[in-house]
């Protein structure tokens, strides 16, 4: 089995770790990079837990190895709010609309939101529910969570 | 789950992509989205021994239109396209198929070569390509191949590639402005594989239906066409068609599985309800416009 040195700009900090070639992204994101936020839900690309930012796009993590994001910039759920604590629009929209209650998919699903709706980019309803659907969430039912993605889409989020 | 352990290589050229391919023998997996490949790794379904990461082979990306059809490089992803203009005017079907598959964070990394190779009977490429009249390009060691989707797929996961051949490029012909183009599933869930799916062209002139492709997902081993219905609907008059007929005519030519998720008997159902529904309601948009 091959080894890789990889070097991965993992919320704006290089990142370098000798990984063996199976070495998910999302399991080199927990355990190398120590980017406990992201969660491993099926490991195989079904419930949109480990969704990360690959160059700005919304990916899951569990269906990438690590190696292939060597020299590209990921960014985790670590990676939205600001170091004084403020939180990302998405993170924000989420807590005010009661959009997660046990929280093992809102990593995955705040990344997807703000994946979407980077550079001011406004998605059409259909567009978040499309996205949306690339989710499971086994408390809330959803609701909540659309009315977030709803509000962050409308620009009227904190 | 974890994978098994394998080497991994990821060339910058096609050829020495395809002489990876050649030495591996067989025991070897190409990995280009991955959005199939892997979950099958995860699961240990595919353990190979050694992986082609086809990612950086900057000539086996984009979009082009050459010889009347418009050629998707094999890694596209299908979020690019989705996105892409030129495919949206000279190959809408591919647009309006792409907007079925898999999820938003999916299209981000899977490919178009991925998904033809993998030969998913129930996925939205494969019967695209078939009913479109697609041309599958496949490189090795060899040289080039170009084998029409109607001699590619040969049974669920089965494809005419060669162990050694790498699909570098999907050609999907142009068909006439104003051809009414219909892509249609249902799914239990959005993203979820198909339990039935429907790919439709026509070309009305004159009003008189001209061409026809029908082909269908998940109705059988392979993405399935029905050329007796294609034949059935050629140079009829697009109004006062035996819709019903038709229909049935159609869903006569696949062969849908029984399983978990539905009977065969509700496929055939389900699938003569969409034919009817969508090719009533295209044919009625071309006489509105
Ligand atoms: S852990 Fe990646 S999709 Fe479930
Ligand atoms: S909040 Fe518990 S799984 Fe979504």
């Amino acid at each position: 089995m091959s080894q890789h040195s990889i070097e991965v700009t993992v919320n704006g900090e290089a990142v370098r770790a000798e990984v063996e070639a199976r070495r998910t992204l999302g399991d080199f994101l927990r355990i190398d990079a120590g980017r406990t936020g992201l969660h491993l839900g099926c490991e195989h690309g079904v419930c949109g837990a480990c969704t990360v930012m690959v160059d700005g796009l919304a990916v899951r993590s569990c269906l990438m190895l690590a190696v292939q994001a060597n020299g590209r910039d990921v960014v985790t759920v670590e990676g939205l709010a600001h170091a004084d604590g403020t939180l990302h629009p998405a993170q924000q929209a989420m807590k005010d609309e009661y959009g997660l209650q046990c929280g093992f998919c809102t990593p995955g699903i705040v990344m997807t939101l703000a994946a979407l709706t980077a550079d001011g980019a406004r998605p059409t309803e259909a567009a978040l529910r499309d996205a949306l659907s690339g989710h499971l969430c086994r408390c809330t039912g959803y609701q909540g969570i659309l009315r977030a993605a709803r509000r962050l889409a409308q620009g009227t989020a904190a | 789950m974890k994978a098994a352990p394998f080497d991994y290589v990821v060339p910058d050229t096609i050829e020495e992509a395809v002489q990876h391919l050649a030495d591996a023998a067989g025991d070897v997996s190409i990995l280009a989205g991955g959005q199939t490949l892997m979950p099958l790794l995860a699961l240990r379904m595919a353990t190979p021994s050694l992986i082609v990461d086809i990612n950086r082979i900057a000539a086996l990306s984009g979009v082009s239109r050459a010889e009347g059809a418009v050629r998707i490089g094999a890694t596209t992803r299908q979020a690019q396209i989705l996105a892409d203009p030129t495919v949206a005017a000279h190959a809408p079907g591919l647009t309006k198929a792409t907007a079925l598959v898999g999820h938003h964070q999916t299209r981000n990394r899977g490919t178009i070569g991925g998904s033809i190779s993998l030969a998913e009977p129930a996925a939205e490429y494969p019967a695209t390509a078939l009913t479109l009249g697609a041309v599958i390009e496949a490189r090795s060691a060899r040289g080039v191949r170009r084998i029409a989707a109607d001699d590619f797929f040969l049974g669920p996961y089965t494809t005419a590639l060669e162990p050694e051949e790498l699909v570098t490029a999907v050609h999907f012909p142009e068909w006439p402005a104003g051809t009414r183009l219909i892509v249609e599933e249902v799914a239990r869930r959005p993203g979820d594989f198909a339990l039935v799916g429907f790919v439709c062209a026509l070309v009305v002139e004159g009003g008189r239906i001209s061409r026809a492709g029908v082909g269908w997902f998940g109705m059988g081993p392979t993405p399935m066409r029905s050329r007796k219905a294609e034949q059935a609907l050629t140079g009829q008059s697009a109004t006062g068609l035996d819709l019903a007929g038709i229909a049935a005519l159609a869903v006569s030519e696949t062969d849908p599985m029984e399983d978990g998720h539905a009977s065969a008997a509700y496929r055939r159902k389900v699938a003569g309800r969409i034919f009817q529904r969508t090719v009533g309601q295209a044919l009625a948009e071309q006489r509105a416009a």
